[in-house]
């Protein structure tokens, strides 16, 4: 039957994700300033020797691959939330000015704390990250009561970026200059320098966010339909719309507070896996869309730190040559398939 | 009368803190198809919308299968009442299928996923629409017309004992009408379901409808059976109609007839005369029609279209006073036509008009 066939294309799809995602990983593993035979790096994995080598793995690169995993996930997720939230298919939290606002706001805390001498610990980035997401979030919900066009949010969402990217370059320039180098890495977007204390907070974050979406995974569903056919077979429309929109602030405050601003990772894998799953159904994409995020993350780091080494790319740099042009394909085929006008009641 | 099975009571309806309509009372029975009609804008969808809680009400209540509401949670109303409104449904890669399957969401557990029987019903609904063979296509490939079957195969699969519908008719062509209608009626008929819709299209309102409620912008104007309400001087009133007019039998418009002296004279009648009638209307040349019985059917449409109509008395032969009336007028006319084929004992008297008429040398060919 029909439906059967439909089981093992989705079942095949999420086992390429997981087998990409490993050997991208060993990959990873392998690659960079000291370069690992695949047995010198069985060696270290299993009987970390304290050497050099053995540092470079366990103190640097593992970390930073499963940060890249961990928050690449998140930040395709979230967007597959907000594309789901607006109805728009080129909605994500880089583009509606979610991720500088996060920005906007961690580096307002960090050069106020860190001017007087105060450690701001991962919990705290992160909750300065949500604070400015939710800002964010704010404006461009009171705007898309006003903004019919899913085209005018977006480029709504882009100025509200830029407010946000200007007003953040204004304070870094008049920040001391030892916080600068720091804040101005981290401002660009980097998985560099990452602790296993933030990889603990990230992955309890970004897993309870993840859990949550997945149990929601039916009402999201219904509600890709439109809301009010979702309230009439009994969703409660109110509360998920605000669940929703804590989730994907959540989501992007996390990688913002990380790893800065990452653009267009949030748009671009929720299409790539919508093809390759063939279907929009929040209950396979939501896994898919993890999964594809960190291999899609995971393989741009791997671009950013190895293809001009020693000096390292911005992430968002890499994320945007490759994801930019899916998102222009998704927008030339929406047009293509003749969107058709709102009708009115 | 039966025991309704939702209904409204004082219900006020508005967007925002404006009231648009107040009291309005409603009812709607197992098996009953209540129909609002009434001009656009006149609140059907307002009062829809309110029905179903899209809209908050602003006075009153609605009470569905004997509880208020209010205190209905989304999942029990769900169970008992689907709907088909006029938001525009865009879809991802979704089937046909799968729109239709959204349908089963108050009956599948946790993570929606479709069991045996959810399945048959969401196949069982398909093909009371006639989409079965749409299934798997794309919901956001297929027609206007198709997406509508579509979605209201989702509002059966809810397996509801009430529909509500706004404007369910619009999009489709003619033959989708009346398959949309005739399922409409089963959904009444045979599932025992109460049906409260909005319709455009006054002939279909008159032919489905149980009751009709007329909406007419601050108030409900009338509630009654298709009979009271469908006559002539009641929907001119109610739609505010000036130009042309509303023929209750046929359940069509007419456009205004064109107005000032007959210039044409047309001895019709048993429908023979209704296409130059309206001939005549395009063009916009005044005409008289004569003479007509007034159980004529170029009676009835000649009311509408012609600047004069000479009538005789139904099952008599065509009175002296009606003939000396038609031969006075037709001789004030340039041109005359019969479009008669032959004359029966009844209206002998048209013959007579005819044969005058070729003698004045006025009588053309139709």
């Amino acid at each position: 039957m029909e439906k059967e066939k439909g089981i093992g294309r989705f079942s095949r799809a999420l086992a390429f994700l997981a087998l990409l995602l490993a050997g991208l990983a060993v990959w990873n593993l392998c690659v960079g300033s000291a370069r690992f035979t695949a047995a010198e790096l069985f060696r270290l994995l299993v009987s970390p020797d304290g050497g050099t080598n053995g540092r470079i793995l366990w103190e640097i690169r593992i970390p930073r691959i499963v940060a890249a995993v961990i928050l690449g996930g998140a930040l395709s997720l979230s967007g597959f939330l907000l594309q789901t939230f607006f109805a728009n298919p080129i909605a994500g939290p880089f583009v509606l000015g979610i991720s500088s606002g996060a920005k906007l706001v961690v580096s307002l805390m960090m050069i106020l704390l860190l001017g007087r001498g105060i450690a701001v610990s991962s919990w705290g980035m992160i909750l300065a990250a949500f604070a400015g997401a939710m800002l964010s979030m704010g404006f461009i919900l009171l705007l898309s009561r006003r903004v019919r066009s899913m085209s005018m949010l977006v480029v709504c969402g882009v100025m509200i970026g830029y407010i946000c990217s200007a007003i953040t370059d204004f304070v870094v320039a008049f920040a001391d200059d030892s916080n600068i180098v720091d804040l101005h890495n981290w401002s660009m977007g980097s998985f560099s320098g990452m602790s296993w204390g933030g990889i603990r907070v990230m992955a309890l974050v970004v897993s309870a966010a993840f859990v949550c979406c997945f149990l929601l995974s039916k009402p999201i569903g219904a509600y890709q339909l439109g809301e009010v056919y979702a309230a009439s077979v009994g969703v409660d429309t109110m509360r998920l719309r605000i669940a929703l929109i804590v989730l994907t602030s959540v989501l992007s405050a996390t990688v913002t507070a990380f790893a800065g601003p990452i653009s267009f990772v949030g748009i671009a894998v929720p299409h790539l896996m919508k093809s390759l799953m063939g279907t929009a159904k929040p209950l396979l994409l939501i896994p898919a869309c993890f999964l594809g995020g960190a291999a899609f993350v995971l393989f741009c780091d791997l671009i950013a730190r190895t293809m001009f080494a020693p000096t390292e790319l911005s992430i968002s740099s890499v994320t945007a040559v490759l994801g930019a042009p899916v998102v222009i394909w998704v927008m030339v085929r929406q047009k293509n398939s003749g969107r058709r006008e709102e009708r009115h009641g | 009368m039966a025991e309704p099975y939702l209904y409204t009571e004082h219900m006020a309806v508005g967007y925002g803190r404006r009231v648009l309509i107040d009291d309005i009372s409603i009812r709607v029975a197992r098996g009953e198809i209540v129909t609002l009609i009434g001009p656009n804008g006149a609140g059907k969808s307002t009062i829809l919308k309110s029905i179903i809680r899209q809209l908050a009400l602003m006075g009153g209540r609605v009470v569905l299968d004997g509880s208020g509401m209010e205190n209905m949670s989304g999942r029990d109303v769900a169970k008992k009442m689907s709907v088909l409104m006029t938001e525009q449904t865009r879809t991802e890669l979704a089937t046909c299928f799968d729109v239709a399957a959204a349908g089963r969401y108050p009956y599948t557990g946790h993570f929606g996923v479709l069991g045996e029987r959810d399945r048959a019903a969401v196949m069982e609904a398909l093909s009371l629409v006639h989409a079965e063979e749409l299934a798997q296509e794309d919901f956001s490939k297929i027609s206007d017309g198709q997406r509508q079957r579509i979605l209201l195969a989702r509002a059966i699969c809810q397996e509801p004992e009430i529909l509500v519908l706004d404007e369910p008719t619009s999009f489709l062509d003619i033959r989708h009408k009346l398959e949309l209608l005739a399922v409409l009626k089963e959904m009444a008929g045979e599932r025992r379901a109460a049906l409260i819709l909005s319709l455009h299209e006054l002939e279909l309102a008159q032919k489905i409808s149980d009751v009709v409620v007329c909406v007419r912008g601050d108030h409900i104007d009338r509630v009654g059976e298709p009979e009271e309400i469908f006559t002539d001087a009641y929907i001119r009133q109610l739609y505010g109609i000036a130009h042309g007019s509303y023929n209750a039998n046929f359940g069509c418009l007419e456009l205004a007839a064109a107005a000032g002296k007959p210039q044409t004279f047309i001895i019709g009648g048993g429908g023979s005369g209704i296409a130059l009638y309206r001939r005549l209307q395009r063009s916009g040349v005044p005409f008289a029609a004569g003479v007509l019985h007034t159980n004529d059917i170029d009676y009835a449409v000649a009311k509408s279209l012609a600047a004069r109509v000479i009538a005789a008395a139904p099952f008599e032969p065509i009175d002296a006073d009606a003939y000396e009336e038609a031969r006075a007028c037709m001789r004030t006319c340039r041109e005359v036509y019969c479009t008669l084929s032959g004359f029966g004992s009844m209206n002998g008297a048209n013959r007579r008009l005819m044969e005058e008429a070729r003698e004045l040398g006025s009588l053309r060919e139709p």
